[in-house]
């Protein structure tokens, strides 16, 4: 009998296990227990977030392949499909910040090459408490080696992706990797065990003791004792890793393959019932043969560990040598350990003793689902009462300008993305850094536009909105570089589902990444939920992340991220509004993190858009930039900050609106075109035909950064000073 | 004897550089380009021998310490003594130092990060096989990607790699101005690629692969393979030049396979 103990440390509840019992007819052993225990955790099972994450839409014109597999697929055309997922590695990155991360980039990159694809980008999505804290800045320093470490030894570039500081991270920081492959469409592998009979073979690296119960983990909040966790951390393998990706693209080239699985969370466990469970086969194996690192390795730590560089091949009995020579070749072990059967159970032995008899069904697909209760947090009620305080009359412009500029959150991440090796593959052709990464397709006209978004304080003061505006952002992202968005990931990360409060902030959040995702007419392929990011009851603010990929055309006709020439018209599409809610300029000025989260009107978001995609398309815009955190001053500051020879601008405006909101409000919908003069005409007309609202606003020019109001002279700063404190303050944080 | 001209791009195990550069070779500068597998013992008769950037055998212990042991190495080494052109790029340019076909040895870089951008280059000697389609004190726009690249020679070697005219490139500014900030790894005397006292080995930190195509930025690497090409061109006659040159290249946006090695 097993007692409560045993099951409080599987993350197990006395009902789950009476269930499992029922399932499998008898009590599981101790190994069986665990086997249950990871795959119903919430990191593997999706149990509090299932029932909200069927109401994505999984369907669109370029989809191949949607939830369900290991990575989603589109079709780009010219017989290729471009695989991708984000995933995310919170928990351990806090733990131990260098493996916690590397691994994280290590785990997304077998996810796409599981599938048949060559990964060709890498983009991360980090969140760190505030800089000026030494632990925040070890853990920020850890990540962002760690991520550099694994991604430029493998050799996929890291293209881009997004960080954001504040202290609801600082105890549990978020680590989420997104992974892009290509892969040509009528090559694409999946996980399943088909064919009775056929060899499963163990590839890449041996097992130890590393990672055990690591989903268990991310399934649980964090106390003070999470530094006793630091064995449940997996240590990654760049070099391994590389000849895994190499020998299974070449094993798979030459037709030696039917199905495959990596071995990620939950290890052999994972990849043996689900690859069964897809196919509705069973299979059996013999633990003896599984390598292993250590000694003594006991059937349950066999089954539980989750080192990595680890995959599960699938293929028939007459191709197990010609694959062994490839894996072979590559210095790497390819193992025999069992064969797929017809009976639906995972069988395993050990020492010639059965020791693993469960139904695969049960572990993949019984898991419980919940429907857990959900309340409108307290806070909400305090945060809708907030009044917007007034602008003080003495407020330095400027000052706060320059102090936006330095704010972690808006300055130059050149610090993080020099670390990462961003060229190799030599397609990246947008650079870290601007709205949207590009790859170019070599010896095509097309490129992929990539890139992630999720603002937690709009999350945070109204989830639905949240969910909204990162789905809205992201698309924007794409159109600034003149993409079509084709396929969403995303990476849902929030505290404990168990809490009502954190429950309702998720499922209002995925509500509106998916009405977001209707309106925009794009797919969400899959991704992963994180939850539990919490310690010591504190949770950190709701933060959706969402990956979009998104089809270019024609790269020649991408615009540049910053001013390209003198005295070119600024224009700007859509409508400036008294919006200071969840703003960066509300809580850097005003240490306050409330009122409205910024209206999102869907109509005039996509035409917006569209007109930016069209103009592009037309080779009539020379910068194209979106507008977010910090407004259109910031926008602006950054057109000049990225063009090559500091090129300053002078806009004038006469909206009648308070001037802070003008300059630093965060309405959405907005995005700042320039063109040649002999242009503009033909972008504003574009812009009348999709009833949006676009205006000249000034001009590109001389040295300085100005903009009027009202025929008042609100801002005035040199480009370079601007500059210099943009690209400073990040690395004068880490300066010793 | 060749029978035609011919680039060989060594694959190491952890290469990771090793597609790029055979893209640009065949792709862009239209040249016959094999890769030649590590653990084989044959040239396939190439007239240079380039060995990619990456991270070979993981780059363990220290960069470029296990690759130079493998079997391809010692066929490199007699190719080099014989006068065959052999340029290593990056960690090409690492195993060059570890084999001793190359002085010198790389230091951490100085701000003990790794550094992925691009950086100007000046070209200081144009008299060899590598940089003779460039002029002598032009500015080149390449990036580098290496957290090794901090260039080290005891002051008597530098002393004569300088009175020799071995320091082919050093990191400088936009103006070709040698100065502290554009020195971004430390290396002594600016040194950014290194040729050996005979001219036809040539180490370099920059990766003039990510600069040979327009869309990239800069195309100032063409410079590198350029000179290679046109040394060799210039040392067979104009019959095989032609038989060497592929007309029209077939460009996939996946790499090639590295072949049934």
């Amino acid at each position: 009998m097993i007692d409560d103990g045993t099951l409080a440390n599987h993350t197990l509840t006395r009902d789950e296990y009476d269930l499992i019992v029922k399932l499998m007819n008898r009590e599981p052993n101790l190994t069986e227990l665990g086997i249950f225990s990871v795959m119903w955790s919430e990191h593997c099972g999706y149990k509090s977030s299932k029932v909200y994450l069927k109401k994505f839409p999984t369907k669109g014109k370029y989809l191949i392949q949607g939830p369900g597999e290991n990575a989603g697929v589109l079709d780009i055309g010219d017989g290729l499909a471009v695989v991708f997922k984000i995933e995310s590695h919170n928990h351990p990155s806090y733990i131990e910040p260098y493996q916690g991360a590397a691994t994280g980039v290590g785990g997304i990159l077998r996810d796409i090459f599981t599938m048949g694809a060559r990964p060709i980008a890498v983009l991360d999505s980090l969140r760190f408490g505030p800089l000026n804290n030494l632990k925040n800045r070890s853990v920020a320093e850890g990540v962002v080696s760690g991520i550099s470490g694994y991604g430029n030894s493998i050799g996929v570039p890291t293209v881009g992706g997004e960080v954001y500081f504040h202290d609801c991270y600082s105890q549990n920081p978020l680590v989420n990797a997104c992974c892009v492959g290509l892969a040509k469409k009528d090559r694409l592998f999946f996980a399943r065990a088909e064919g009775v009979g056929n060899a499963v073979i163990y590839v890449g690296a041996k097992t130890g003791r590393d990672g055990i119960h690591g989903a268990t983990m991310a399934s649980a909040e964090f106390s003070k004792e999470a530094e006793q966790k630091r064995p449940n951390v997996q240590a990654g393998d760049p070099f391994k890793e590389k000849l895994l990706l190499e020998a299974c693209l070449e094993a798979m080239a030459k037709d030696l393959v039917i199905g495959i699985q990596d071995m990620g969370a939950a290890g052999l466990t994972c990849s043996t019932t689900e690859m069964a469970a897809k196919a509705g086969t069973g299979m059996e194996i013999n633990l003896d043969l599984v390598p292993q690192r250590e000694d003594g390795m006991n059937p349950y730590e066999i089954m539980l560990s989750e080192s990595q560089e680890r995959m599960l091949i699938v293929t028939g009995q007459d191709k197990v040598k010609p694959l062994q020579e490839v894996f072979n070749k590559w210095d790497l072990e390819a193992v025999v350990i069992g064969k797929v059967t017809d009976d639906g159970q995972l069988k395993a032995y050990f020492h010639d003793e059965l020791v693993i008899d469960i139904p695969v069904k049960a572990v993949v697909d019984l898991c419980p689902v919940y429907r857990r209760p959900v309340e409108v947090p307290d806070f909400m009620r305090k945060l809708a009462k907030f009044k917007l305080p007034e602008m003080p009359a003495d407020l330095d412009l400027n000052q706060v300008f320059l102090q936006l500029i330095a704010s972690p959150d808006i300055a130059d991440k050149q610090w993080i993305f020099r670390q990462y090796d961003h060229m190799v593959q030599i397609n990246t052709i947008v650079l870290p850094g601007a709205d949207a990464a590009v790859l170019r397709l070599k010896g095509l006209k097309k490129g992929l536009a990539i890139t992630l978004d999720g603002n937690s304080r709009y999350a945070y003061l109204n989830p639905k909105r949240g969910g909204e505006i990162a789905v809205a952002e992201a698309c924007r992202n794409l159109a600034c570089v003149g993409a079509t968005p084709m396929g969403v990931t995303n990476c849902l990360n929030f505290g404990n589902p168990e809490k009502p409060e954190i429950m309702w902030q998720f499922k209002e959040a995925v509500e509106g990444i998916a009405r977001a995702c209707r309106q925009f007419d794009i797919p969400v392929t899959g991704g992963n939920v994180s939850l539990y990011n919490e310690t010591e009851g504190q949770a950190i603010m709701p933060t959706p992340v969402l990956g979009i990929v998104g089809l270019v055309d024609d790269v020649a006709t991408i615009p540049s991220a910053g001013f390209v020439g003198q005295r070119e018209t600024i224009i700007l599409l859509g409508e400036n509004k008294e919006e200071l809610g969840g703003s960066e300029y509300l809580s850097l000025v005003f240490d306050e993190e409330k009122g409205r989260a910024p209206e999102l009107d869907f109509t005039l978001e996509k035409s917006v858009q569209e007109v930016c995609r069209q103009a592009i398309k037309q080779k009539l815009v020379r910068t194209a930039h979106d507008l977010s955190e910090g407004g259109l001053a910031v926008a602006l500051a950054e057109c000049s900050i990225k063009s090559k020879k500091g090129i300053g601008f002078e806009v004038k405006l006469n909206d009648q609106i308070r001037t802070d909101a003008l300059l630093f409000g965060e309405s959405q919908s907005r995005i700042i075109l320039v063109a040649k003069e002999k242009n503009v005409g033909k972008i504003l007309a574009l812009a009348r035909k999709m009833k949006v609202k676009a205006r000249v606003i000034g001009k590109t020019g001389g040295k300085k950064m100005i903009i009027w109001h009202k025929r008042k002279k609100v801002i005035e700063q040199p480009v370079e000073l601007v500059r210099d404190v943009w690209e400073n303050s990040i690395p004068g944080y880490f300066k010793v | 004897m060749n029978e035609t001209m011919k680039f060989g791009v060594v694959v190491f195990p952890g290469s990771n550089c090793d597609f790029d550069t055979f893209h640009v070779l065949q792709n862009v500068m239209r040249q016959e380009t094999v890769f030649l597998w590590h653990k084989d013992s044959d040239l396939q008769n190439v007239d240079c021998v380039i060995l990619p950037g990456g991270f070979s055998c993981g780059d363990y212990l220290r960069s470029g310490a296990f690759a130079r042991f493998s079997p391809i190495m010692a066929e490199v080494q007699k190719f080099a003594a014989a006068g065959g052109l052999v340029l290593g790029i990056c960690n090409g340019f690492q195993i060059l130092l570890e084999a001793g076909l190359l002085p010198g040895a790389m230091l951490r870089n100085k701000n003990l990060k790794f550094i992925c951008q691009h950086v100007y280059i000046k070209i200081d000697n144009n008299k060899t096989p590598f940089s003779q389609a460039g002029k002598k004190n032009q500015v080149l726009s390449i990036p580098i990607a290496h957290f090794d690249g901090n260039y080290y020679a005891p002051p008597e070697m530098l002393a004569e790699l300088e009175r020799k005219k071995q320091i082919v490139f050093r990191y400088c500014d936009e103006n070709g101005q040698l100065t502290e900030e554009a020195n971004v790894n430390g290396s002594l005397h600016h040194i950014a690629g290194v040729v050996n006292e005979q001219g036809n080995v040539l180490g370099m930190m920059p990766h003039p692969e990510r600069a040979s195509e327009k869309i990239l930025g800069s195309a100032d690497g063409q410079v590198i393979f350029q000179s290679i090409i046109d040394y060799l061109e210039k040392k067979t006659d104009s019959r095989k030049k032609k038989a060497g040159r592929i007309t029209r290249p077939v460009v996939s946006p996946l790499p090639p396979h590295i072949g049934n090695l």
